[in-house]
């Protein structure tokens, strides 16, 4: 056998190997990535629809179920774009083949990049999932196409970022949990999946708008309606601040090496 | 001149007030097979763990081919293949499958696919190709660990205690297969348990104890520098003279084996055997193996 020199033989190769890996890994499981968060966000929509279609218009001439589709795409999207990352990680950190990834010549920038790629896929894909499931049963305007995938790429990309962050961080599944059942859900469902923050009192209004999952969410929304609590500006001006903050923590924690490398 | 595979310059790694390792200095030659033998607890996987690129040396550069691990980290990964101790697998995916993501995330392509087959079906995994890494039994899934290690055909293998767990015909197996590497040019370096494995195929031995290496030469200066020979003795009733203790090297069961300086030893033991009325069911004269060396070194911890 010819021994080989240590050039690497091709700088795109090693992290979209590592991208297709983590398309694969979610796919294999398909009922439980994506298939699962469909029908609840479907039960969801049935059930809130069902008790609340006729007592709640939060926008002037949208109707309730039309009103709440956007919030659980974007929370679905959310939702899994970051259990996409999170899951991945600490699995592999548990059960130790997050060596066979660490062993090789792939960059701490190469590593983040294949990660959130496959993190923003699964979320895309799951909204869209949703999406064409939810206009069988309501009709739901595109207004502004371009704010929905704007804010649709920026969300998952985000909360996949938090996802490396979160794996990276948890030793142990209980504490990646505990970061999903205190962190990301709160913030999701008090961040107007279910409504406008107008509808709120003036001191939950002011919470609200501390917490970026409501500017994604808002943003998205205005997207379908071309009406939201906020301007879509400033929802686009906070997420991107959010996400650049969370991609520098990221990228620093991965470029020490924090829980991967002693 | 080559350049060495592995060059090794006063490593230390301090992990709290633990030493783990306290000036580790070795250069280790192309081509050659090399054994890193010592106690749980000496260094060698923290070493090994620097080498990889898992660890950051605390004082002192590793250079794997020329490449150190830490400034040219791409480089120095590209030409090592590390084997781990634990019997580490990702259950989402076949053999082949994990191989060819291996060799994936090293650069290498299609045309990498062949080497991957030939991996394959030299570990015996032909059978198991398209079968999930969790369904393998615990020796298939070592042999799946040492071929996502070749994967990227690294010129330099490290095996970390290979053949721990593995029945002796599947160790009878791996080792011809790492000898065929060994022979094609690969340099390999591995820790075992097993001392007549590593007095057996490796020409040079370090041995550590407490984060330093305490011996350093090739097998068979080890062996000659601790040259002298065992009288092993099985003896009726299985008591041993009280005049013999201080030559008592190891007895159990009514086998005792006896260390010997000199052969003129041999005349005073059987003396002392014949005045204690003690019969002798057999005995052998043994050559001093890795490991007398071994526990001579490290022995006593």
């Amino acid at each position: 056998m010819k021994l080989i020199d240590a050039n690497i033989p091709s700088n795109w190769r090693g992290p979209y190997t590592l991208f297709k890996k983590e398309l694969l890994r979610f796919w294999r499981v398909a009922f439980q990535t994506v298939a699962s968060p469909v029908l609840t966000a479907l039960l969801y929509l049935l059930i809130f629809s069902h008790v609340l279609a006729d007592h709640v218009q939060v926008y002037k001439g949208v109707p309730y179920t039309a009103f709440l589709v956007p919030g659980l795409i974007m929370m679905s999207l959310l939702q899994n774009s970051f259990a996409n990352s999170s899951s991945s990680l600490i699995q592999s950190k548990v059960m130790g083949n997050v060596v066979f990834i660490l062993l090789t010549p792939l960059t701490y920038l190469q590593f983040f990049s294949a990660f959130l790629a496959a993190s923003v896929i699964r979320g895309l894909f799951v909204g869209l999932s949703i999406y064409f499931v939810s206009i069988w049963f309501v009709d739901i305007p595109l207004t502004h196409p371009l704010w929905i995938f704007t804010f649709a790429l920026l969300g998952s990309a985000l909360l996949g970022t938090f996802g490396i962050i979160a794996g990276i961080w948890a030793d142990k599944f209980d504490q990646m949990a505990a970061f999903q059942n205190f962190v990301i859900m709160p913030l999701t469902f008090l961040s107007g999946v279910f409504y406008s923050i107008h509808s709120l009192p003036p001191f939950w209004q002011i919470v609200s708008k501390f917490n970026p999952f409501f500017y994604m969410i808002d943003g998205f929304r205005y997207g379908f309606f071309g009406q939201g609590d906020v301007s879509p500006w400033i929802s686009l001006i906070v997420v991107m601040a959010f996400l650049i903050a969370l991609a520098w923590v990221c990228l620093k924690m991965l470029k020490s090496g924090y829980k991967l490398r002693g | 001149m080559k350049t060495p595979a592995i060059q090794i310059h006063d490593v230390h790694k301090q992990f709290g007030q633990l030493n783990a390792l306290n000036g580790i200095d070795l250069t280790i030659e192309q081509g050659e097979f090399f054994a890193l033998l010592g106690p749980n607890g000496a260094g060698k996987s923290t070493l090994i763990n620097i080498m990889a690129g898992l660890l950051k040396p605390t004082v002192g550069h590793v250079r794997i081919m020329g490449h150190d691990v830490i400034e040219s980290y791409q480089q120095a990964r590209m030409s090592l293949g590390v084997v781990p101790q634990e019997l580490v697998f990702d259950p989402f995916f076949n053999v082949r499958e994990m191989l060819r993501f291996q060799a994936g995330y090293f650069g290498r392509g299609p045309e990498n696919d062949a080497w991957v087959d030939e991996v394959i079906e030299g570990l015996g995994l032909t059978d198991k190709a398209h079968t999930n890494m969790r369904k393998l039994s615990g020796g298939m899934k070592r042999r799946a660990l040492i071929a996502q290690a070749l994967a990227h055909r690294p010129p330099v293998i490290v095996l970390d205690e290979p053949t721990a767990g593995v029945d002796v015909e599947l160790r009878q197996m791996l080792w011809s297969f790492i000898k065929q590497l060994n022979r094609e040019g690969h340099t390999i370096i591995l820790t075992t348990h097993y001392l007549e494995e590593a007095e057996a195929l490796c020409e040079r031995v370090a041995m550590m104890k407490q984060g330093k290496i305490v011996a350093l030469d090739t097998t068979a200066n080890l062996l000659k520098s601790h040259a002298g020979k065992n009288l092993r003795l099985t003896l009726k009733g299985g008591q041993l003279p009280p005049a013999l203790l201080p030559m008592l090297k190891h007895g159990e069961l009514g086998v005792f084996t006896l260390a010997l300086s000199d052969l003129k030893e041999i005349e005073f033991a059987l003396a002392e055997l014949r005045k204690a009325n003690v019969d002798i069911e057999d005995m052998q004269l043994i050559e001093v193996d890795l490991e007398d060396v071994f526990m001579s070194l490290v022995g006593g911890l």
